[in-house]
């Protein structure tokens, strides 16, 4: 089926460089939010973050623990099911290939859980190889509780729910778990380029 | 998820800044009240732009309403309010979203809306008064002004019958006002109830900064996080 062609709509061009934002997508210089549900405040000496499920023992680290491990400055693109895609954002945050450094398993799949119960299940060959970070500074601040903070995963060739805020843990899985979102109709992957936004996306 | 054309039928002016835009969509499964549809515009040299809206009617057949606010310098939201005619056709695809819903026979909820945040509230207000339910109900809706109240005067026909509805008017009230005129705070949503201790299903949706200062209260009064349920658009502010 063609497209309907809406007569007088021009839209607006030119905002964004070509080939840096996904179809469907626009480019905001705001930095809207969405969660479904009220923002968790996990004071620092109560939080910690874990990696648990198919390794031989969990493995835990304190925010002190976390923050002494070597960070990464990251500099990506960011873009949100919702349609808004942020370019050049700057993040500070820890490589999953360090966190999971030395983890011997077996599993193919990771679910990242965070406060206030949030679910979203990433492959875990989508976590390694300097794709994904657990970030605790964004453009040079302490990340804001809005924004995810103290720490968020950073996925950013996925759609941006992928990158759980508030995260506390990855779970290392046999079988892919689909998480809170991927349950509510949208897309167990989130590639925004394939723009599989949905299910049957 | 397949796009699928819809024809308006119908444009009406909620506000003078907002319209609500009927379409009639052939084939459309149906929706739960509070999914959303994404809008896809193209224009004649094959540029497109896609945005999400919240579904305000409540499910009929294949009848499907947007509630619109015209952003002033945005891309979508002038067109939709602005150049749609009936007899025009766009595209749409949906019905999204599997967790900001509620219909009978869930128990009776509290709804609070920021401005056009009560799209999605007002599918479920209407799909409870058209599927006959008493089942209690409040509504707590922060506007600007009288005259910036959204579905006003068809929320007065619906207030009753187990349906609360309780305005507050931020920016500017009409002569003998006696209700509300502040943001929604802890206080006032203590005495809009209801309270933690009957377990209401809470949907709050507006602006961020609405949605997470309502958030905070609640958590605050006293209601488990995991039934507040939200829908926050636009950035975060200052």
């Amino acid at each position: 089926m063609p497209p309907i062609i809406s007569r007088g709509f021009r839209g607006r061009r030119g905002d964004a460089p070509p080939g840096r934002v996904p179809p469907g997508q626009y480019v905001t210089r705001d930095f809207p939010v969405l969660s479904a549900g009220p923002t968790p405040h996990t004071p620092l000496d109560r939080w910690s973050f874990t990696i648990t499920g198919e390794v031989d023992e969990a493995h835990r680290w304190t925010w002190a623990e976390f923050r002494a491990l070597p960070a990464e400055e990251i500099s990506a693109d960011i873009h949100c099911v919702t349609k808004w895609s942020k370019l050049d954002t700057v993040w500070q945050g820890v490589g999953l290939d360090t966190l999971l450094d030395g983890i011997e398993t077996s599993a193919e799949y990771t679910v990242a859980f965070s406060d206030g119960g949030y679910t979203t299940n990433v492959p875990l060959a989508d976590l390694t190889g300097g794709k994904a970070w657990v970030a605790f500074s964004y453009g040079g601040e302490p990340l804001e509780p809005q924004h995810g903070g103290p720490a968020r995963m950073l996925v950013p060739h996925l759609y941006f729910w992928k990158s759980a805020k508030w995260v506390r843990g990855l779970r290392l899985t046999a079988v892919d778990e689909p998480g809170f979102w991927e349950t509510n109709g949208y897309h167990n992957y989130g590639n925004p380029w394939r723009e599989q936004r949905y299910w049957g996306d | 998820m397949t796009w699928q054309v819809a024809d308006v039928v119908g444009v009406v002016a909620e506000t003078p800044h907002v319209k609500t835009i009927m379409f009639d969509v052939p084939g459309w499964p149906g929706h739960r009240a509070g999914q959303h549809v994404d809008v896809r515009l193209t224009a004649d040299d094959g540029y497109q732009a896609e945005r999400s809206y919240s579904i305000a009617s409540a499910p009929d057949g294949t009848r499907v309403e947007l509630t619109v606010v015209r952003i002033g310098d945005g891309e979508v939201s002038p067109y939709l309010t602005g150049q749609l005619r009936p007899g025009d056709q766009i595209e749409l695809r949906g019905p999204v979203g599997g967790y900001f819903v509620w219909e009978p026979p869930l128990g009776g909820p509290l709804l609070v809306a920021g401005g056009s945040g009560v799209a999605p509230l007002m599918a479920m207000i209407r799909l409870r008064a058209a599927a006959g339910s008493d089942v209690e109900t409040r509504l707590l809706l922060s506007s600007r002004g009288w005259d910036d109240i959204i579905y006003r005067d068809e929320l007065q026909r619906l207030n009753g019958n187990g349906l609360t509805v309780v305005h507050t008017l931020t920016a500017s009230q009409p002569p003998g006002w006696t209700g509300y005129a502040r943001r929604v705070d802890t206080d006032m949503l203590a005495e809009v109830g209801p309270g933690p201790a009957e377990r209401p299903r809470v949907y709050v949706c507006g602006p961020t900064p609405f949605v997470e200062a309502v958030a905070e209260a609640l958590v605050h009064l006293g209601h488990q996080p995991q039934h507040i349920k939200t829908e926050r658009f636009g950035p975060m502010g200052s």
